[in-house]
């Protein structure tokens, strides 16, 4: 399949998603109503819920998917292994330690950029901690080792902050960051996000060709032309900063880094600069589709999304690990 | 027939005191409350030096009425140990107290009583006359009973609004058909939005869901703890702010709302007044 038509199909899928997300909810409207209610007119309680409640959702269900599927193609290709991904690298449950630590300190009350920015350090934190655990030609296990410390370490340390929490409602809150979603969200959250979440895009997009080069290693990457410092700094950068946003506003939402580079793989040829498009449109599509499954499951009660991708991911993970077994043999 | 007469009489007197032994030796001395509403209730018909302890929460100023009262007992923080140590005759507690503790306290051989919530003021009256028996105190339970029924009498004659109203809180939560806070909206003549989309005891209420039904009176939930929370985010959602601009909103005050007693007759008595704030 060509890239350009591959492109052209993965945006069509966004498109009817971002459609999708748009007219299905609790309110019964019709998708004529809802859809003409979202630019105005005289039904303000539909206008009200699709400009205030269903537009944010489907904006930042789109952004964080294309955040996460952009993620996990760079970080598949930084760190030449197939099992790498936000949340399965502890990048995301250490940003969500982060966000936790700006609301119950009322940092984020104080200033309301403290909520990202927390969530960006806690993930500047985890990419930075995985480079010198597990390096840069680090075996699957010592990577998958390190993940599983980060994320153990970060998600102990939220349930401690919570529990240590005045407010009675904070225990249960660690489901919510530990599983993600998109209920609720508003307009500001989307501003909140989108800024941070469009600069690590520009980042890691520019890290394309020199993901390409390193596929030969790191020396001869070098020999080519590539500065590996300047593209390890904007893939570290880049993915810090645009899961950190998006956990920041939706929680650790997982595996969504690890299925769609896969799936996209064999269409691109397997070439790291092709699979980055791909993919960020492949988990927008993605995040999308599990954001209208879970209110078509059940419309009433507030099913985390984290759920249906961890349904869909981790028996893809479970195969993808059985399969680098045989491979290794 | 002197010997009948002093029979008879020896009789009377054995029964009399017998009777009177009765009623002094049922009533507990020292009673232990491990729940909040069962606090209050205790507060409330207890007789003086009958009631040792009561739970922390009974203390808290958002939480009890009586949190003033509170002061006068010890604190307990509904835990086995302590209570074993204070060596009550009587613990009363809520049928969702931690069943740990009350099993474990029954495996103790302690006499332990439990209430459960109440859901109307038939329910209120219920718990008031159990708790005025078991604390041997009748005449007073029996006098705030019928002063609720006299109170309750006068507001089912009052005049009602019928305007719609909608409870919410932390987390989307609002109180359906057969819960308190239910019976509190229906007494101030108000209609109950959760109860008219046929949620039944206390569940979550989608946004669009209340966006939609357009209450004329919003109940809001208030903000727990000085340490923030994600919980509170959804009653400053921009959605629910434009929905409510022209509606009525009533800040909860929990410590009325949550326990059913005497006093729950004030959270009526205060939503009947915001009512009448509401232009159809």
């Amino acid at each position: 399949m060509t890239q350009a038509l591959l492109v052209i199909v993965l945006a069509v899928l966004v498109v009817l998603g971002f459609l999708g997300s748009l007219v299905v909810g609790p309110a019964a409207l019709t998708s004529v109503t809802s859809l003409s209610a979202l630019f105005g007119g005289e039904n303000e309680a539909a206008r009200i819920v699709m400009q205030e409640i269903r537009l944010p959702r489907a904006i930042l269900g789109a952004m964080i998917g294309a955040t996460l599927g952009l993620t996990g193609a760079t970080l598949q290709g930084y760190l030449r292994n197939p099992l790498a991904d936000p949340g399965v690298l502890g990048i995301s449950s250490t940003a969500a330690l982060g966000a936790v630590l700006a609301i119950f300190t009322g940092a984020s009350a104080a200033w309301v950029f403290a909520l990202p920015a927390a969530a960006i350090v806690g993930a500047g934190v985890a990419v930075i901690l995985l480079r010198i655990l597990a390096g840069q030609n680090a075996g699957t296990l010592t990577l998958i080792l390190a993940g599983v410390a980060i994320s153990s370490l970060a998600g102990a340390l939220t349930t401690l902050t919570l529990n240590l929490s005045s407010n009675p409602f904070a225990a249960l809150e660690i489901v919510f960051w530990m599983l993600g979603s998109l209920t609720d969200r508003s307009m500001l959250h989307v501003w909140l996000a989108a800024p941070f979440m469009l600069i690590g895009w520009f980042c890691l997009l520019a890290t394309a060709r020199a993901l390409d080069a390193m596929t030969l290693g790191a020396d001869v990457a070098q020999t080519l032309g590539i500065d590996v410092k300047r593209a390890q700094a904007l893939i570290v950068g880049g993915a810090a900063v645009s899961v950190g946003a998006a956990t920041a506003v939706a929680g650790a939402i997982g595996f969504v880094g690890l299925v769609v580079p896969h799936l996209l793989r064999p269409l691109v040829g397997a070439q790291p600069s092709r699979l980055l498009i791909a993919s960020a449109l492949g988990g927008a599509a993605l995040v999308l589709a599990a954001d209208i499954a879970v209110r078509i499951i059940e419309p009433t009660r507030d099913i985390k999304l984290g759920v249906l991708t961890a349904l869909v991911g981790a028996p893809f993970f479970l195969w993808l690990v059985l399969k680098t077994r045989r491979e290794a043999l | 027939m002197f010997f009948m007469r002093l029979a008879w009489l020896a009789v009377v007197t054995w029964l009399f005191l017998l009777i009177r032994a009765e009623a002094t030796e049922t009533a507990p001395k020292r009673v232990v409350s491990m729940n909040l509403c069962t606090d209050q209730l205790a507060m409330l018909l207890a007789a003086p030096g009958q009631l040792y302890s009561v739970s922390y929460l009974a203390g808290r100023a958002d939480a009890s009425v009586l949190a003033e009262r509170a002061a006068d007992f010890v604190t307990n923080q509904g835990l086995a140990e302590e209570i074993f140590l204070m060596k009550p005759d009587l613990i009363i507690a809520g049928t969702f107290t931690t069943r740990a503790t009350v099993n474990l306290l029954k495996r103790l051989k302690f006499r332990v009583v439990e209430f459960s919530p109440a859901n109307s003021f038939k329910d209120i009256e219920a718990n008031v006359s159990r708790m005025g028996e078991l604390l041997g105190r009748p005449t007073a339970a029996a006098a705030a009973v019928a002063e609720m029924r006299r109170e309750l009498a006068t507001w089912s004659a009052a005049e009602k609004s019928r305007a719609l109203t909608a409870l919410y809180y932390a987390n989307s939560y609002t109180s359906g058909g057969n819960t308190l806070a239910s019976e509190i909206v229906r007494r101030a003549g108000l209609e109950n939005l959760g109860d008219k989309l046929g949620l039944k005891g206390t569940s979550r209420l989608p946004l669009e869901l209340l966006v939609t039904g357009r209450p004329e009176l919003l109940v809001k939930g208030r903000r727990h703890g000085s340490s923030g929370s994600r919980s509170t985010a959804v009653l400053e959602h921009p959605a629910l702010i434009a929905a409510t601009t022209r509606s009525e909103r009533v800040l909860l005050s929990d410590r009325y709302w949550i326990c059913g007693a005497p006093f729950t007759l004030q959270a009526v008595r205060n939503l009947a007044r915001a009512a009448r704030q509401v232009v159809h």
